[in-house]
């Protein structure tokens, strides 16, 4: 258990930047997860605090010690690899107690050890088999092992279950956070899937192009992005991003014919706004501050429907939930309370809190900017 | 392409057996040769049914050509080669492959080199070299003039003699380096994934931990089929241990044939010749046969 401060962090390969400017504090016991696309420095980010990649420039403290340049093995970090990385001409329990045997713990000791994590781990009657023998969740919960069993500061997981199917996926997601609940192990986890990301973390860090976007708890994420490549990333379908301008007329045109009020305060020129799929209410009728929605194709998810379709020319998706009317083709309207449009400034993509003011009249919404613009 | 058709199958047997035949002719040849007495083995043509000699034969090869002290003389000298060159190539594939260091490419490539350089045509050197071990450095010493300058100051004169003829090490030490063995390595430590490192680098294992407890158990199969094509390389080499022994007490049983071969005046004892031939033959066809499992095993599959 301890706590990781990483400051200034650069990487570099000759020219091109992986990492840059990275500052990011991990309290004891926290559950991190790095979320990403691929190639936005994740992994390498996670190299460089196990050590197995060389650090370009800044600091990287554990538990108060700068590691920078100590071996891997004396930094306290264990690790789970995408590929599990078993060898595979020793046993389980081989495999499991390696780091100790290296370490020079005797073997009686080493057995007994090796014993109570794979109970943990419900490996107990795969001991002496080999990595060819089990399936693939059988093999991540050997690499999970053989990174328990040292009882380190800080475990390290690297797209730790990419390799597995949907449904094992769900179920190793499970055990890791309840393994975390039990051990308290400080933890990074990077991964590219949003799913785990969103379940697994405390604390979710959107990394993009070596910077951090955005960091906070995965609800604060989806429910707030900070900027226009968060809101797109975050949100399985994505958020629905219109290209929107304030005009003269003191009104934010979403479309050719969708426009809604702004406040006194906020000044003409373009925006991104963006909603999400789900928090678009859907009428039979046009309603103040609805448009026409052009259905195009209906994906059935049991949980709900994604209608997809047009809003002036830009393609959207909403989501329908459950024991709503049957859509066939045709002609909707949508709409969407003030409080759930997200805007963006057009040019950096940064956030501009929306803050919905109730006119007098109390018949529509206008939209103001917590922030002058 | 797998065809059940019974008519392909009979032609691709036939095809087989014949292979079979010509392939082994000779050695029945050897084989009946060996069991003939002196005037039938000389008849012309040969009968080709086996005569009641053979264990005669075989017993008069055995002691006229020494072949106890030859064969395990070969045997030490072909085990030795064999065993040297599965460890020092898997020891330089391992640092090519594993570590980051200046000019690796390059010695890379001259190992690579050294595979148009067979023992035939550096034997003049790799011979000055066993005679003297530390010849090259006298060399130097030369060249430089460090030796005349010694010599002006202290009046000794420096003379390096660390020779290694007519010993097992002689025998041995020269052939030791494979340029092949290292590329059979390399190529094959390049399929194993990067992760296992990394992983035993997590584990605090180091570079020797990881060479012995990972790689060498993991290249097994590599490590038999070089083994195997090598110790049956050595045991037929004939030139080397012919220049580096002229103590009979080394000799190896190859160079011993030799002198069972008839001489132009002497009797023309092919029957013995031949035996001793078939008992030469022996130890690497068990090699081969023990290890042939194995041996295919390592040169076209990768265990994964």
């Amino acid at each position: 258990m301890s706590r990781i401060v990483i400051r200034n962090l650069r990487k570099a390969y000759n020219r091109n930047e992986i990492v840059r400017d990275l500052d990011l504090a991990i309290e004891d016991g926290e559950f991190v997860v790095v979320l990403g696309p691929s190639g936005c420095g994740k992994s390498t980010l996670l190299r460089m605090i196990a050590g197995l990649e060389e650090i370009t420039g800044g600091e990287i403290e554990i538990d108060g010690r700068v590691v920078n340049r100590l071996e891997p093995r004396e930094r306290g970090c264990a690790m789970v690899f995408q590929n599990y990385a078993l060898y595979p001409h020793m046993t389980v329990a081989e495999n499991i107690g390696y780091g100790l045997k290296v370490a020079g713990i005797k073997r009686e000791e080493r057995s007994r050890r090796v014993a109570a994590v794979a109970d943990t781990l419900g490996l107990g009657e795969m001991l002496a088999r080999k990595p060819s023998a089990l399936s693939g969740g059988q093999r991540q919960r050997v690499a999970m092992g053989r990174a328990m069993i040292r009882e380190p500061r800080v475990f390290l997981f690297d797209e730790p279950l990419s390799n597995l199917d949907a449904k094992l996926r769900a179920q190793l997601r499970l055990e890791i956070r309840q393994l975390h609940q039990r051990l308290k192990t400080t933890s990074i986890f990077v991964t590219h899937d949003q799913i785990e990301a969103m379940t697994l973390a405390d604390k979710l860090v959107v990394l993009n192009k070596g910077r951090i976007e955005q960091m906070g708890s995965p609800a604060e994420i989806y429910h707030r992005p900070n900027s226009l490549f968060v809101a797109e990333f975050i949100g399985a379908p994505p958020m629905n991003i219109l290209a929107a301008h304030v005009g003269e007329d003191r009104f934010l045109h979403l479309s050719a014919d969708w426009r809604l009020p702004v406040a006194d305060h906020v000044g003409a020129g373009p925006l991104k706004i963006g909603f999400r799929p789900e928090d678009v209410a859907i009428t039979q009728q046009p309603i103040p501050g609805s448009t026409a929605f052009e259905v195009t194709l209906i994906e059935e998810l049991g949980m709900g429907q994604l209608a997809h379709g047009q809003v002036g020319g830009t393609n959207i998706v909403v989501h329908l939930p459950k024991g709503g009317a049957p859509i066939l083709r045709q002609r909707l309207h949508v709409s969407v309370p003030a409080t759930h449009l997200h805007a963006f400034d057009a040019a950096s993509g940064r956030r501009l809190d929306i803050e919905p003011i109730v006119t007098e009249a109390g018949l529509h919404q206008v939209i103001g900017f917590a922030a002058p613009r | 392409m797998v065809e059940r058709s019974r008519r392909f199958d009979l032609i691709a047997q036939a095809v087989l057996f014949l292979g079979l035949v010509i392939a082994s002719l000779p050695f029945i040849i050897v084989a009946i040769a060996a069991s003939h007495d002196l005037p039938t083995v000389n008849k012309v043509p040969m009968p080709l049914t086996p005569g009641h000699d053979f264990v005669k034969n075989v017993v008069e090869a055995w002691q006229r050509a020494d072949l106890g002290t030859k064969l395990i003389n070969s045997l030490i000298f072909a085990g030795g080669v064999a065993l040297g060159k599965v460890f020092i190539a898997a020891l330089s594939a391992f640092s090519i492959v594993y570590f980051r260091y200046r000019g690796r490419m390059v010695i890379f490539w001259l190992i690579f080199i050294t595979l148009m350089l067979p023992l035939e045509v550096r034997i003049v050197p790799t011979y000055s070299v066993a005679a003297n071990v530390l010849n090259p450095y006298q060399t130097i010493l030369d060249l430089t003039g460090i030796t005349w300058l010694i010599q002006q100051v202290s009046g000794l004169q420096v003379s390096l003699q660390w020779g290694l003829l007519n010993s097992y090490t002689g025998l041995i030490a020269p052939l030791v380096a494979t340029a092949t063995g290292t590329f059979l390595y390399r190529q094959f430590f390049l399929t194993l994934p990067d992760e296992w490192v990394e992983a035993a680098k997590m584990d605090g294992a180091g570079p020797l931990h990881f060479f012995i407890d990972v790689l060498l158990p993991v290249s097994r199969t590599n490590m038999v089929a070089l083994g195997t094509i090598m110790f049956v390389w050595a045991w037929n080499q004939y030139l080397w241990p012919l220049l580096v022994t002229t103590d009979p007490g080394h000799a190896t049983a190859v160079m011993e044939l030799k002198e069972l071969i008839p001489s132009t005046y002497g009797i023309p004892d092919w029957n013995v010749a031949m035996a001793g031939t078939l008992i030469v033959m022996l130890p690497p066809l068990i090699v081969v046969v023990l290890m042939q499992r194995w041996f295919v095993r390592g040169l076209i599959a990768t265990e994964k």
